[in-house]
């Protein structure tokens, strides 16, 4: 064979060898949404069944509150609301403060700032099982003693999520900030805008790419946060989808179906966001950290 | 406090005013009032994020290491000194010390496998020319999901009775009878990693992939008039290049994969019989299942600093390869 078939050959092996790995790694996801349109007999049958025969939206009826065999009607809107509330205000809250410090550190010198960078990062490397227990205990000493309730309330998990979620926004912010050429900033100051007015005016329009991005990462980590919520909340007032996903196991049973129906219709928020913002995902990662 | 570090005494001005012309000059042309107007403004921006991270991670933090030499429990929750009692019992302890081992060996193969694949795929898919944006969209499946799902998911594919591993298997006439994926020490690791390389391999290859596709092509031209092969390509050019998306890719894996508690406690539980226990599903078992918090507290503080520690050395690389 010749130098150059042999290469072609190759090639076209490691491209192969990449789609398999691919569609192997889609195999879950589309088994969860094939799972929730199924029909019950094919949920464990053997041999597996690939490809739904007949499809059925029986497994979405304990989301609208109609019972099945498997499970009773679950208060799934409640979850859903419950997660779309504490996600949506923890992402909006997070990015903000982000960007007020993330710009900071772009564009300031300033004493201990490698410190403090570096400290507030860790803050996110800290497990959560390290911060669910002893903020519950925390939180139900502040709910005993004083009229605010963050014991199994939105309110609580918003201020956790936030906490959670600044880090990484402030390291993405960042770096677009960085990518900012910081010309149109001294500019703007000799023109005699003030330090706010530096931020809003130029820079901030400029990083809105990089918001997009940051949004998206504090978005799916609140949407699909699990370790905290679980211990932080006790009913329908507070429960989000990720444990009200648990609704769906008994003592001894999973309903697999009614399980994968669930997490169907929580993929698809997360599924908009991210191909919404895909490109400046990537961007916000690299160049973010990088420049 | 914090300020602009405009501040240098007699001996280092120099040095000083050499850095500070090669940073952005936004500040240091200033009058006096208006440095101390722009480091107000650096308070007033920091001040926000530092507080919540405050209230919510430092303090709790700190608490639980308060509580740590205390007899504190949930049942009776006074906190009487006890001295290192706890810190005593829990190096006696032996599930504890293989939890400690099963936690560092879990991170270590974990991030590597995913870094490795995430590798793999990165360069893989930064040479095809057909299907490129459907491959990055491909990848970017795993991320949607929550990582609780991930953990059901896998717990039923690796499930010995009606899994779809065994069944796969079975019909392929591969397997006759069932492996115990779960029950097994090793196998529920190995099981428990794959799930977690799945969730944590998408980050990475996408990072690398950026990195791999911002290299100018012109140095792979001048490699190729020099007959350079591509593995030499790759060791010469592309891995020297991705250096700085190396060291993030690293550092963004381990702070996901030392919150992955959830795939965890889902598919095995730290069970059975205590043989895939690692320090997240150890520390709640103590502090709430057997209601002893403080010890529990103890050992989640072991837990913060092993996982900080993994991460305090690639940032260290990180901010290294950062003008700041």
């Amino acid at each position: 064979m010749r130098p150059s078939s042999r290469r072609r050959l190759r090639t076209t092996l490691v491209d192969l060898l990449v789609w398999v790995i691919l569609i192997a790694m889609l195999v879950p996801a589309l088994w969860l949404v094939f799972t929730s349109v199924r029909n019950p007999v094919e949920v464990n049958a053997k041999p597996p069944v690939w490809i739904p025969r007949e499809l059925t939206l029986d497994g979405f009826k304990p989301l609208f509150g109609q019972s099945t065999g498997a499970t009773g009607a679950i208060p799934f809107d409640r979850y859903f609301l419950n997660s779309v509330v504490v996600a949506l205000s923890s992402t909006c809250i997070a990015v903000a403060l982000g960007t007020l410090a993330g710009y900071v550190f772009a564009r300031y010198r300033f004493r201990g700032k490698n410190m403090l960078f570096l400290g507030i990062m860790l803050s996110r490397a800290v497990p959560g099982i390290s911060l669910s227990l002893p903020l519950f205990v925390l939180f139900a000493r502040l709910s005993q003693s004083g009229p605010i309730k963050l014991i199994d309330s939105p309110l609580g998990l918003i201020i956790v999520y936030v906490a959670v979620n600044v880090p990484f926004t402030i390291w993405l912010m960042d770096g677009f900030f960085r990518e900012i050429p910081a010309e149109l900033s001294e500019a703007a100051q000799l023109d005699g805008c003030s330090e706010w007015q530096t931020f809003t005016r130029i820079n901030l329009p400029l990083a809105l790419p990089g918001l997009a991005a940051s949004a998206i990462f504090a978005f799916l980590a609140a949407w699909n946060e699990f370790q905290i919520a679980s211990v932080l909340t006790r009913t329908v007032n507070s429960k989000t989808a990720p444990v009200g996903l648990f609704d769906f196991t008994g003592q001894f049973t999973i309903d697999w179906r009614g399980m994968a129906a669930m997490a169907t219709v929580m993929m698809i928020p997360a599924v908009a966001f991210v191909l919404v913002v895909q490109r400046n995902l990537v961007r916000g990662l690299t160049f973010g950290a990088v420049k | 406090m914090i300020k602009p570090s405009l501040v240098f005494d007699e001996g280092g001005q120099r040095l000083a005013m050499a850095q500070l012309t090669q940073a952005s000059a936004l500040t240091e042309r200033l009058s006096p009032t208006r440095r101390a107007k722009a480091s107000r403004f650096v308070v007033a921006m920091l001040a926000p994020s530092v507080v919540i991270v405050i209230f919510v991670v430092a303090f709790p933090l700190i608490y639980s290491l308060y509580l740590s030499f205390t007899s504190f429990t949930l049942l009776r929750p006074v906190a009487a000194w006890n001295d290192f009692a706890n810190y005593r019992r829990l190096l006696q302890d032996p599930i504890f010390g293989q939890a400690f081992i099963n936690t560092l060996l879990f991170m270590f193969v974990t991030i590597n496998a995913a870094f490795l694949m995430g590798l793999f795929l990165s360069q893989a898919i930064a040479r095809t020319i057909r299907g490129q944006s459907v491959l990055r969209t491909m990848l970017m499946v795993p991320m949607m999901f929550a990582p609780v799902m991930i953990g059901f998911q896998f717990r039923w594919f690796f499930n010995d009775q009606v899994g779809l591993v065994n069944n796969v298997l079975t019909s392929l006439g591969v397997l006759n009878g069932s492996i115990p994926w779960l029950v097994d020490r090793w196998l529920a690791m190995f099981s428990i990693g794959v799930a977690t390389v799945w969730m944590n391999t998408p980050v990475v290859a996408i990072i690398l992939l950026a990195g791999t596709l911002s290299i100018s092509p012109e140095l792979y031209e001048a490699a190729d008039v020099d007959g350079a092969n591509d593995w030499q390509k790759f060791r010469l050019i592309t891995y020297p290049l991705l250096g700085p998306f190396i060291t993030i890719g690293l550092t963004i894996l381990s702070l996901d994969v030392a919150r992955g508690f959830d795939i965890v406690s889902i598919m095995t539980g730290g069970g059975p019989a205590h043989r895939t226990e690692l320090l997240w599903t150890y520390v709640p078992r103590v502090a709430i299942q057997d209601s002893r918090f403080a010890l529990g507290a103890a050992m989640s503080f072991v837990t913060v600093i092993v996982t900080i520690s993994f991460t305090v050395y690639l940032f260290r690389q990180l901010l290294k390869s950062r003008i700041l």
